[in-house]
């Protein structure tokens, strides 16, 4: 299909409609259907990274509306770029938006009774919204799908529990000011470069040499303010923890592996394709601080997570101080931080989407993800917990799961751009989550209580009924979306050279610092 | 040196699958088919043996075996290799894993242990990791079946699942994840980066000394990076995780703490300062004189450390502290006959070592004790047990005609080849502390009286803990008089 990458946007667009109309008549209906206008989502989608990696130039290109991209400055209307990183993250979007909608059949039914159409509709919307931002080639449209992506989240956060509408209003007031934030940015663009699309500010910017232009530099300030707030890069992040602790577990397994991933690539989308890779780096002389400011918010996030004793929590600060890694990424400025950066949004996504869906089931069958709540889970829900931990092994970094490949490139990056600091803040958050998820399994397997005392008295004594230890597995439509996923996180791993080489063919037009010395 | 003929072959890879494979079976016969599990540990540890063995002759004849798994990155592959001193190591292990399954049976069974179906299942997952370390050809390979080797073995050190356990496997984790990922992985990263312009394989046979195209600091960096990133090699200060994993079932502790998972450390320390480096670097390049006096410290540290244990499992778990520190003291020495007597302790301290935890396993099968003071007269009890002790202390103490005698021989000369005078006394002096921690558990046990009369009733364990440990004792007699087909697999004789 030539036009298959605007269908990636359509499909779920449709789907949210027919879902709202079509629930008004049958509730049964929701769940299928969305699963189906994912199943098709994904697979245009699949279709779109296939052609850009086909195309001679690695990209391909839709104008909506058919207007002239040949002026110079070019004009204002929506186009669609699918160039190899787009067409990727767009991929991974609707990859987990098909896993969580498989996952959805049993939770949404408990937790949201009733209410399915208006869920699914936001769902699909939700989707949509993402697989957008990834897809556009225009720094206004990317506002509105930043918009569509937030309300729809919101909505879908404010179905949770009792505390979820606090929790809302806060991810309202943070997720507007980030957005206007973006919004105000660029309208210093318009007005400096004359036109939207983002490939055009590029050409202006280098045709009229706008290096030096304070209304450019105040453009960029704002545009990264604006995202760094939406991706809940710390001392921004304080929306994030509670949204998705209380939102609805699908909720949580949507947003937490997709919104704060999105906006990284936003970032790197402004940081490149917009403003270019001389006007960020070399015009600005102080993001060269920027990784100092990502040790701060690694090293916070890390000891936040530290003090959660509940998985949800704890996940929800994890992010955090993976939004750290990968901003770090992009900011050490080399050729091997900013694949380990797009790699570490690929990998990021598919494990705390491992992580979030095991949670769910956790939360399903034991009523609770407090940490007291999971003693000799091992015997009751044995795949459950493989999967799971397959996602914390990953996000700990061993191989060869696809976390180990990720924090490879970044280590890398670090060591060339010869950022000690940002490379130290890495290996202190790896022993910091080889804590957090051996105390995990400490509790599991060990059967210690929350107090810090053992229960087990040895021998398999660990103090616990037979009721507590009896295999009671996750229904099927929850375990088979997890294992998928957990599958995912080792295949990503093993064939992370694919992932890579599409990577790396994205970004050898800019021209990075390799930092190789010995030839 | 001439580049030997590659053989293709898979069947490095079935032995690494054999366990996994294993695996499966143990978990479907389950609790309640333990003899049909059992069996499958039994079948999974003979295929494996069998495998591995077969690859002998061609090893022998002077080719390599390799294996392509899978790409990792452009330029590194996922590459097994079977060279000798690999193939040695493979060896030891596998056939000590036949031999440990009987033990374990017999200890198991003996203690009504629970949960043994997830104790053999890792008991598997771990010993298919050791195959990978054995097998692998380049650095990045070697990490990762490094890192699956010390995940797997959490739950088998964590098995009691008490207290103790818990602070043991803390403390395992804690030193085996943070050195590996704070020390090795940068190590590693550096090296593929910053060598070849980006194109570095990492590959042991091929990339030999491109460390060498390093600043002189730098390489010293790299070599210690290196040396404590392994911290299952056990040096100084990185040893305590050591004794601390004792809480382990002995069949663990005597397999992984004395086999597989230290050996592993050494082995992989080995494989850095010999194949990464190469001798011809380390010779010049002025760090391995300071990796030499720090594996004599810990050789010489540990063993007065053991002096003062009376607990027979952390007393042997220092001696092996000691005994791991001859082995990167060999690898360090970087001469031919250092390092291919590094190896062949390997093999000669598996044997010895082996044997010393079956028998201290053996005594608590039987009487429940634990500690040195209380063996007096237990030796009239249990004669095979402690005979089998006396053969393997002095296999350790290094005596002819029993293996540990040929390794230490050879750690001498290799020594003596680059007028490292003091390392021979170091190995002397370590000799005598050997001898002195050693010998007077098996002198109590067989001439001090017992103390009280309540243990008239003793009697030897069940016959599957005995059966391994005599075999382990004779086979630290066989490695000796069969030391020539050993020396070939090293390199010291044509």
């Amino acid at each position: 299909m030539s036009d298959s990458i605007v269908w990636i946007v359509l499909f779920p667009l449709f789907g949210a409609v027919a879902c709202a109309l079509g629930g008004a008549i049958s509730k049964k209906i929701c769940y299928p259907v969305s699963v189906l206008s994912m199943v098709a989502t994904v697979w245009v989608s699949v279709d779109t990274l296939f052609q850009a990696i086909e195309s001679p130039i690695h990209e391909i290109s839709y104008i909506l509306g058919g207007w002239s991209l040949d002026l110079f400055p070019r004009g204002v209307g929506i186009e669609f770029r699918a160039d190899l990183l787009g067409a990727l993250i767009a991929l991974v979007v609707t990859g987990v938006g098909l896993i969580v909608a498989l996952y959805s059949k049993v939770p949404v039914q408990r937790e949201t009774p009733g209410k399915e159409p208006m869920y699914y509709g936001l769902f699909l919307l939700q989707i949509s919204g993402l697989a957008g931002i990834a897809l556009t080639g225009d720094a206004f449209n990317l506002y509105v799908l930043i918009e569509v992506a937030a309300l729809t989240g919101y909505g879908l956060i404010a179905l949770g529990t009792n505390r979820a509408a606090a929790a809302t209003f806060n991810y309202i007031i943070l997720g507007t000011i980030g957005a206007s934030f973006y919004l105000l940015g660029v309208g210093y663009l318009y007005l400096k470069t004359g036109t939207l699309n983002m490939v055009g500010i590029r050409e202006v910017i280098e045709a009229h040499g706008l290096f030096d232009s304070p209304a450019m530099q105040v453009a960029f300030v704002l545009v990264l303010l604006g995202i760094l707030i939406k991706m809940a890069f710390f001392p921004f992040h304080a929306w994030l923890p509670n949204a998705y602790c209380h939102a609805p577990t699908t909720t949580s397994c949507l947003l937490a592996p997709l919104v704060t991933k999105v906006m990284i690539y936003v970032m790197i989308r402004m940081v490149l394709t917009v403003f270019g890779v001389e006007f960020s780096f070399e015009s600005t002389w102080w993001t060269e601080f920027l990784p100092w400011l990502v040790v701060v918010a690694i090293v916070c996030a890390a000891v936040m997570a530290l003090a959660q004793r509940e998985i949800k929590r704890m996940l929800a600060y994890l992010i955090v101080a993976e939004v750290g890694y990968m901003v770090g990424g992009v900011w050490i400025y080399n050729y091997y931080g900013l694949i380990g950066s797009v790699f570490h949004i690929i990998s990021d996504a598919c494990m705390t989407l491992c992580l979030f869906l095991g949670a769910g089931i956790i939360l399903e069958k034991c009523k609770t993800t407090h940490f007291n709540g999971l003693r000799g889970l091992f015997s009751k829900m044995p795949l459950t917990m493989i999967g799971f931990f397959i996602g914390g092994f990953s996000i700990i970094g061993l191989p060869p799961t696809c976390g180990f490949f990720s924090k490879w490139y970044l280590i890398t990056g670090g060591m060339v751009s010869e950022r000690w600091e940002y490379m130290i803040t890495l290996m202190f958050s790896t022993m910091v989550m080889v804590v957090l998820f051996f105390r995990l399994i400490e509790r599991i397997h060990l059967a210690v209580d929350e107090s810090g005392k053992n229960l087990g008295k040895g021998h398999g004594d660990l103090g616990l009924t037979k009721q507590q230890t009896r295999f009671d597995e996750a229904p099927l439509s929850m375990l088979i979306p997890l294992l998928l996923a957990a599958s995912v996180v080792l295949l990503v791993g093993v064939y992370n050279q694919e992932v890579v080489d599409q990577i790396e063919v994205f970004l050898q037009p800019f021209n990075l610092p390799t930092g190789v010395k010995y030839e | 040196m001439n580049d030997p003929v590659i053989v293709e072959d898979i069947r490095p890879l079935i032995a690494l699958l054999a366990p996994w494979a294993g695996m499966i079976g143990i978990i479907w016969a389950g609790e309640k088919r333990a003899n049909l599990r059992e069996m499958f540990t039994f079948i999974a540890a003979s295929v494996q043996a069998a495998v591995v063995l077969s690859l002998v002759p061609i090893i022998l004849s002077g080719a390599v075996v390799e294996f392509h798994i899978w790409q990792i990155f452009s330029q590194v592959p996922m590459l097994l290799r079977v060279d000798g001193p690999g193939l040695l190591f493979a060896c030891v292990a596998s056939v000590l894993w036949i031999a440990t399954t009987l033990y374990a049976v017999g200890y198991m069974r003996g203690l009504h242990e629970h949960a043994q179906t997830r104790f053999y299942s890792f008991f598997a997952l771990s010993l298919s990791a050791t195959m990978g370390v054995a097998f692998s050809a380049n650095l990045l390979t070697i990490y990762f079946f490094y890192e699956m080797l010390s995940v797997s073995t959490f739950p088998l050190v964590t098995h009691m699942q008490d207290k103790q356990a818990r602070t043991g496997g803390r403390t395992y984790l804690g030193y085996l994840l943070f050195t590996s990922l704070c020390l090795l992985l940068p190590a590693l990263s550096w090296c593929y980066v910053w060598l070849d312009g980006g194109n570095m394989t990492m590959d042991f046979m091929a990339d030999v000394g491109k460390v060498g195209h390093f600043g002189e600091t730098t390489q010293i960096v790299l070599l210690f990076l290196f040396t404590f990133g392994f911290a299952k090699a056990g040096l100084m200060p990185a040893h305590s995780w050591l004794p601390g994993a004792m809480v382990a079932p002995t069949p663990v502790s005597a397999l992984l703490h004395a086999v597989a998972v230290v050996k592993v450390g050494v082995f992989c320390v080995y494989r850095v300062y010999a194949d990464v480096f190469g001798p011809e670097v380390l010779a010049r390049m002025g760090g391995e004189e300071w990796a030499m006096v720090i594996a004599s410290a810990t050789i010489i540290i540990s063993s007065l450390i053991a002096l003062s244990q009376d607990n027979l499992k952390r007393r042997l778990a220092f001696s092996t502290i000691g005994q791991l520190g001859y082995i990167v003291l060999g690898a360090a020495i970087a001469t031919d006959r250092g390092q291919g007597g590094a190896v062949l302790h390997i093999a000669m301290h598996a044997c010895g070592k082996i044997t010393l935890f079956f028998c201290a396993g053996a005594i608590f099968v039987a009487s429940g004790k634990k500690y040195v003071s209380e063996l007096r007269g237990i030796g009239r009890k249990m004669p095979l047990t402690m005979g089998a002790f006396m053969i393997g202390s002095l296999s350790v103490i290094g005596l002819p005609p029993l293996g540990g005698f040929i390794s230490k021989w050879y750690l001498a000369l290799g020594a003596l080849d680059r007028d490292a005078m003091w390392v021979v006394i170091v190995l002397l002096i370590s000799s005598l502390l050997n001898v002195f921690y050693l010998l007077p558990v098996a002198v109590t046990a067989f001439f001090r009286t017992p103390e009280t009369e309540k243990d008239s009733a003793l009697k030897e364990a069940p016959w599957p803990c005995v059966v391994p440990l005599l075999l382990t004792a004779l086979g630290c007699f066989l490695l000796f008089f069969w030391s020539d087909t050993l020396l070939q697999m090293v390199g010291l004789q044509p």
